[in-house]
């Protein structure tokens, strides 16, 4: 009995389900693609830049990374409208997650690039390549490949770091799930449901990143 | 006489305080096929690295086919080319290494059209076919789709002497290739070597392997503590040796 009622209310609720869904992989997608686009230039920074920068920068990822993510989310929120930066809490949310995921990211394509052999850059530069070239076709490719396994593990960390966002009133996944119980009371029943869409959703990344590994599997 | 293909003169190089080359005068005019012997620490492998300018040197000329690489003279001060030149000037000679360097997240064919497309600018069908032309060269065409990781060492380093060669560079130089191969590699790479010097290819060799620095070379140069100790034909440099160090290190080389 309790279980159709929960199917009854579950399809009440399901306008609103979706639109949380929706926002989490928003929010989820935008944090991955944007820390990771930042992550590369942190990480190119961390090897190649010029030691004052470096340094800077390392501050940077340093203090990112020993910060909770959660204190991120409301130092965006609410810190940055106070030296008057306004950004919606949709705004606010993303940039928390973008710049965690930048300072994982950075890491990573930092220790990938620095595993990388010598020998490949002198080859590289010995057949009249420049360093950007040497980079771009040489160096990158093999530290993308490097990173795929951390990397797809970090995608997942983003995705339940988005259930953060719920504290500064983003309704995703979370937010519009504990709003759907306020009204229904199954509590037990509707967690169950969100958690079980996080799993299918990390599932999913975790799943395409091995189709990715595979691939590449080609060395 | 034609000018000569290399010229260096005053070569000095430090590492820190160490100085590993003090002072190397060399000549080679095309088709000269020069290999250079020493024990290890006399700065073979430093001179060759520095005619690509993978060292910078701190004293001294290099010139390549007419064109001093690396350095200039502005305002009465010796002063580093900037990297897009240093790279140009890079591309005028093919490098070996000893490690191979094969880029392994690409074919044996991507490995050599790399060069060919971003730095020549060739299309890519046009890059393919001398790319192709090379490998067959090397004895590797039907591998030319296979990866590094799917190639034994010696067929790396043929690999890896294709992609310098594709270039076309005026001057190859090779680092002691066969050093890291197992024994019964090392005769498929050295022939391909002895075939681009019977082509009149320029090169300048450092090796190990005394047997074929006698067979393929014009000249010998002996290095000893950053200076050449002594050079010659290969028949004099092996059989009368001048100094009482060359004598001794030719005792103790397996030849």
């Amino acid at each position: 009995m309790e279980f159709t009622q929960f199917l009854n209310e579950l399809w009440i609720a399901r306008g609103a389900l979706w639109q949380g869904l929706q926002l989490t992989i928003a929010v989820s997608v935008l944090a991955i693609v944007l820390g990771t686009v930042l992550g590369l230039f942190v990480g190119m920074v961390l090897v190649y830049a010029w030691r004052p920068f470096k340094l800077l920068v390392r501050l940077y990822v340093d203090f990112i990374r020993g910060t909770p993510v959660f204190v991120l989310v409301l130092a965006s929120f609410y810190i940055l409208s106070v030296i008057g930066i306004q950004l919606t809490a949709f705004q606010a949310g993303v940039l928390a997650i973008t710049v965690f995921c930048s300072s994982h990211v950075g890491e990573m394509v930092r220790g990938a690039l620095q595993a990388i052999h010598r020998g490949q850059t002198e080859a590289a530069m010995a057949i009249g390549l420049t360093f950007r070239q040497t980079f771009q076709y040489v160096l990158m490719p093999q530290a993308l490949r490097q990173i795929l396994p951390t990397w797809v593990n970090a995608a997942t960390e983003m995705v339940k770091a988005s259930t953060l966002l719920s504290v500064i009133g983003v309704a995703e996944l979370l937010l519009s799930t504990q709003q759907v119980i306020s009204r229904n009371f199954l509590s037990l029943e509707f967690y169950f449901f969100a958690g079980l869409i996080y799993f299918v959703l990390n599932f999913s990344i975790e799943r395409f990143g091995r189709h990715l590994e595979r691939r590449l599997a080609v060395y | 006489m034609a000018d000569p293909l290399l010229v260096i003169e005053n070569l000095h190089k430090k590492f820190d305080h160490l100085e590993v080359l003090r002072g190397v005068d060399l000549r080679m005019n095309g088709g000269d096929v020069v290999s250079i012997i020493g024990s290890s620490g006399s700065g073979k492998t430093t001179l060759l690295r520095c005619v690509n300018l993978l060292e910078d040197f701190h004293e001294g000329r290099i010139v390549v086919d007419g064109q001093e690489i690396g350095y200039a003279v502005k305002g009465g001060r010796r002063v580093r080319l900037p990297n897009s030149i240093v790279a140009r000037h890079r591309a005028l000679t093919g490098m070996a290494f000893q490690t191979f360097n094969l880029f392994p997240h690409l074919s044996a064919l991507g490995n050599v059209t790399l060069g060919l497309i971003r730095v020549r600018g060739m299309k890519k069908d046009e890059a393919v076919a001398i790319a192709e032309r090379w490998l067959d060269r090397v004895g590797l065409l039907e591998r030319r789709n296979h990866y590094p990781g799917q190639l034994s060492g010696g067929q790396q380093q043929r690999v890896a002497i294709a992609r310098a060669i594709a270039m076309n560079p005026k001057l190859m130089l090779f680092d002691e290739v066969t050093s890291a191969l197992d024994p019964e590699l090392v005769n498929e790479v050295l022939n391909v070597i002895k075939d681009l010097a019977r082509d009149g290819m320029t090169m300048l060799i450092v090796t190990h392997e005394m047997k074929f620095a006698y067979e393929v070379s014009t000249r010998i140069i002996f290095m000893n503590e950053g200076r050449i100790g002594e050079e010659g034909p290969p028949s004099e440099v092996f059989n009368n040796p001048k100094t009482p160090r060359l004598a001794e290190f030719l005792k103790n080389s397996s030849f």
